[in-house]
C-alpha cells in the first residue's frame, strides 16, 4: 500500500468517531480537582467488582469483608492505621519525587535500608532509653535512606543514567541485603542467643525501653510513626508551597528551561529531592522497626510491598503531600484487608490488582483535568 | 580457563538469557514506535502464569499443548499491554506512571499471583515442559554441540525472532513506518502514516513478546509456579534495550551476558566456591546499573539509537 492511497480511508474513520480530546485552556476548579480522584476511585471499585464476579466471587461479600476488616470490625481501625503508617511515608516519598518529575521507584529498597539502619542503632542504644534511642534511630534511618537514594540521584545528575531503572535495581539489592543479614549470616542484626537460632533465623530484638510508644484511647491505637508521618506531610507541603527551595523545584519541574534561565541549580535540586524522597521512605522503615516489629524482619518488610504501594498512594493524592494522608489511610485499609483476610474471596494478591486498577483509573481521570471532550468534527 | 565451566556457563547463560531476548525484543518494538512500557515485568508474569496454567491443566501430547501454552501466553500479555496502549496513546497519560501501574496490576503481588491462587497452581509441577532438541544429532560436537544444537524449541524460535525483528525494522515498509513514527510522529503523520495505529500495534506486539518470554520461565526454567517467578527480568529487559542502543542483535548479545551472570552463582557453587548466595543473586542487578552508567555516560551523550519521540504522547494539535 502506498501512502498516497491512504488519506480517503482515514478521513472516513475520523468521521465515525465524533469525539476528540482538546486541551483545556483554563485551570480546573477546586471542586473539579477534588472530585476527580473520588470519581476515579468509584470507577475502580466497579471494575474490581466485575473482576471478582469473573473469578466467581460475590463482589458485595468481598466488599463487606473489606469494610469489616478495615473499619467496622473489632480493632480493625487500629489495624488499618498500622498498615497506613508505612504507606504514609512511602507515599510522601513518591509524591515529592514524582511531583518534581524525578522518578524514584526505589522507595521499597529505601524503606529496607531505613529499617536496617534503625534496627542497628536501636539494638545498640536501646538500653539507654527512648530519649536516646528514638532520635538516633530516626537520624540513622533518614541518613541511610538519603545516601541509598543518592546513588541513583548522582548517577542521574552527573552521568545522565536513567534513575527509574537504577533506583529499581537497588530495591532488589536492598532486599537481598536484608535476607543476608538475617537468614544467611551471623550479623549484628541477627539473634544468635536461643537454642533454635540456627534453625529459625530471626532478628535481634530492641530493648523494650526503645519501643516507640503509641497513643491509646477510645479503643484505638495510634502509632507514633503515624503522628510523625502526618507532621512530615505538613512540613513537606509547606516546603513545596511556601519556600524558595520549593518554588525552585516547582519551576524546574514544570519548565526545566525556564528554571535554567533563572539560574536555578537543576542538578543540585534533583539530588536534593531524591535524597529527601529516600529519607522519607527510610523513616517508614524505621517506624516498622520502632513501632511494630522491634526487630529486623525481612519477610515482614518485603511481603506487603509498601514501597510500590506508595506510588499508588501518591498518584491517588495527585502528588499533594496533605492529600497523601487521606490516600494512605484508604490504601492502608485495602492493604490491611489483604494482609489479615487471606481468604479465598480476598487473597493478598488481590491488593496488587486493586491498586493497579485504582492507578489506571486515576491516570485516566487525570485526562479530564487536562483535556475536555469535544463532540463533533473539527 | 576451565573448559567445562566455560561451556556450562554459556549453556546456562543461553537458558537464562532467552526470556530476556524475547521480552527485550518486544520492548524494543514498543520503544521504536515511541512508547516506553515499564510494564514488562507484569506482562511477563501474565505470560508465565498463563503458560503454566495451560501446561499443567490441559491434557494431550506435548507437541500440541506447548505451542498452545506459548500462544495463549502471548495473547494474554498482549491484552495486558492494550491497557497501557489505551492509557498512553489514546488518553495521552504519562507513560512512566502507566507502565508502573501495569506492573503493580499484573505483577508479583497482583493479577498473575491472583490467577495462580484462584486456579490453585501452587505446589505441583507442570505436566508439559520444553525439552532440548538434539538437532541433526550434533549435540556431542565439542563446545558448539551443547550450545547450538542442544536447545529447546523456544530458544531456536528466539534466534529467528532476532533475525525477523531486525529485518522487519530495517528492510520492510511497516518497519520504515515504525521508525518514522518513533523518530518524528508529526512528520510521519503528515506523510499519511497513522501514528495511533502504529503505536498500538507495536505496543501490543511488544506485550505478546513479553508474555512469550515469561512463558519460558514456567515451561523451561522452573517446573513449578512461584509468585514473581521472573524476579525482575522484565526490568532487566528494559535496561537491555538501552544497552543494545535499540538494535535487535544488541539485545541478543546483552541478554546472554546477563544470562551468564545470572547463572554464575549456581555454576561456581557446583564447583565448590563458597560465597554468600545473595551476592551472586545481586550480580545481574548490579551489572544492569553498571552497564547503564557506562552506556549513558560515555556513548549515550549522542543518544545513539534512542527514538527521538520516545516517551512523548502524540497529539496532532500539539496538545
Amino acid at each position: 500500500m502506498t501512502a498516497t492511497l491512504q488519506p480517503p480511508v482515514r478521513r472516513r474513520a475520523a468521521q465515525a468517531v465524533p469525539v476528540r480530546l482538546e486541551r483545556r485552556l483554563d485551570q480546573p476548579g477546586r471542586i473539579h480537582s477534588a472530585l476527580l480522584p473520588v470519581g476515579s476511585l468509584l470507577l475502580a471499585m466497579v471494575l474490581v467488582g466485575v473482576l471478582l464476579g469473573i473469578a466467581g466471587h460475590d463482589p458485595f461479600a468481598a466488599l463487606s469483608q473489606v469494610v469489616s476488616a478495615a473499619v467496622t470490625g473489632q480493632g480493625s481501625i487500629s489495624a488499618t492505621l498500622t498498615s497506613a503508617t508505612p504507606l504514609l511515608f512511602t507515599g510522601l516519598a513518591a509524591a515529592v519525587a514524582f511531583r518534581m518529575r524525578i522518578w524514584n521507584i526505589g522507595g521499597e529498597g529505601q524503606l529496607y535500608i531505613g529499617a536496617i539502619c534503625a534496627a542497628g542503632v536501636g539494638i545498640a542504644t536501646g538500653a539507654s532509653g527512648l530519649a536516646v534511642a528514638l532520635p538516633l534511630m530516626l537520624i540513622a534511618a533518614a541518613l541511610g535512606g538519603a545516601l541509598w537514594a543518592a546513588i541513583p540521584a548522582l548517577l542521574r545528575a552527573f552521568l545522565n543514567t536513567n534513575e527509574i531503572l537504577t533506583s529499581l535495581m537497588l530495591n532488589y539489592v536492598a532486599g537481598l541485603l536484608l535476607g543476608y543479614l538475617i537468614l544467611d549470616s551471623t550479623s549484628y542484626w541477627r539473634d544468635m542467643s536461643g537454642p533454635t537460632a540456627l534453625v529459625y533465623p530471626q532478628g535481634k530484638s530492641l530493648a523494650s525501653a526503645a519501643f516507640w510508644p503509641g497513643f491509646t484511647g477510645g479503643g484505638l491505637i495510634i502509632p507514633l510513626g503515624l503522628v510523625f508521618g502526618v507532621a512530615l506531610a505538613v512540613l513537606v507541603f509547606v516546603m513545596i508551597r511556601h519556600t524558595w527551595f520549593g518554588y525552585q523545584l516547582r519551576v524546574t519541574a514544570d519548565n526545566a528551561q525556564a528554571g535554567r534561565y533563572a539560574g536555578m541549580a537543576s542538578r543540585r535540586n534533583l539530588v536534593a529531592v531524591m535524597m529527601l524522597s529516600g529519607a522519607l521512605a527510610a523513616l517508614g522503615g524505621a517506624s516498622q522497626v520502632g513501632d511494630f516489629s522491634h526487630l529486623l524482619d525481612p519477610s515482614g518488610l518485603q511481603q506487603p510491598q509498601y514501597g510500590y504501594t506508595g506510588i499508588v498512594v501518591a498518584a491517588l493524592a495527585r502528588y499533594n503531600p496533605l492529600a497523601v494522608v487521606l490516600s494512605a489511610l484508604f490504601l492502608g485499609a485495602i492493604t490491611n484487608a489483604g494482609l489479615n483476610l487471606q481468604s479465598a474471596t480476598f487473597p493478598q494478591s488481590l491488593t496488587g490488582v486493586i491498586e493497579g486498577i485504582i492507578l489506571f483509573c486515576v491516570l485516566g481521570g487525570e485526562v479530564l483535568s487536562r483535556y475536555r471532550f469535544v463532540w463533533g468534527r473539527r | 580457563m576451565n573448559h567445562g565451566l566455560f561451556v556450562a556457563l554459556l549453556a546456562t547463560g543461553i537458558l537464562y538469557g532467552t526470556p530476556l531476548v524475547i521480552a527485550g525484543l518486544g520492548e524494543l518494538l514498543a520503544e521504536r514506535s515511541g512508547v516506553l512500557n515499564l510494564g514488562v515485568e507484569g506482562m511477563m508474569l501474565m505470560g508465565a502464569v498463563t503458560a503454566f496454567w495451560v501446561a499443567r491443566g490441559v491434557a494431550g501430547p506435548s507437541i500440541l499443548v506447548l505451542p498452545l501454552a506459548i500462544v495463549l501466553a502471548g495473547v494474554v500479555a498482549a491484552a495486558t499491554a492494550t491497557i497501557h496502549a489505551f492509557l498512553t496513546i489514546t488518553l495521552r497519560t504519562n507513560q512512566i506512571v502507566s507502565g508502573l501501574a501495569l506492573t503493580i496490576f499484573a505483577g508479583a503481588s497482583g493479577l498473575s499471583s491472583y490467577i495462580a491462587t484462584v486456579a490453585g497452581l501452587g505446589g505441583s509441577p507442570a505436566t508439559h515442559t520444553l525439552r532440548a532438541i538434539n538437532v541433526f544429532g550434533l549435540k556431542n560436537v565439542p563446545v558448539l554441540g551443547p550450545l547450538l544444537f542442544d536447545e529447546n524449541a523456544l530458544v531456536y524460535v528466539s534466534w529467528l525472532m532476532v533475525v525477523g525483528v531486525s529485518l522487519y525494522i530495517n528492510r520492510t515498509r511497516p518497519g520504515l513506518h515504525l521508525r518514522a513514527v518513533g523518530e518524528d510522529p508529526h512528520a510521519a503523520d503528515s506523510m499519511g502514516i497513522s501514528v495511533t495505529r502504529v503505536r498500538y500495534a507495536h505496543t501490543i506486539a511488544g506485550g505478546a513478546f513479553a508474555g512469550i518470554g515469561g512463558a519460558f520461565y514456567t515451561l523451561a526454567i522452573s517446573p513449578e509456579w512461584s509468585d514473581g517467578i521472573t524476579n525482575g527480568a522484565g526490568w532487566i529487559a528494559i535496561a537491555l534495550v538501552i544497552f543494545a542502543f535499540w538494535r535487535p542483535t544488541g539485545v541478543l548479545a546483552g541478554a546472554y551476558l546477563f544470562g551468564v551472570v545470572t547463572s554464575l552463582g549456581s555454576n561456581l557453587e557446583a564447583r565448590g566456591v563458597q560465597l554468600p548466595s545473595e551476592l551472586f543473586t545481586a550480580l545481574p542487578y548490579l551489572l544492569t546499573m553498571i552497564v547503564l552508567v557506562v552506556v549513558s555516560s560515555g556513548l549515550g551523550k549522542r543518544r545513539l539509537g534512542a527514538p527521538a519521540g520516545l516517551g512523548i504522547p502524540y497529539a496532532r494539535d500539539g496538545g
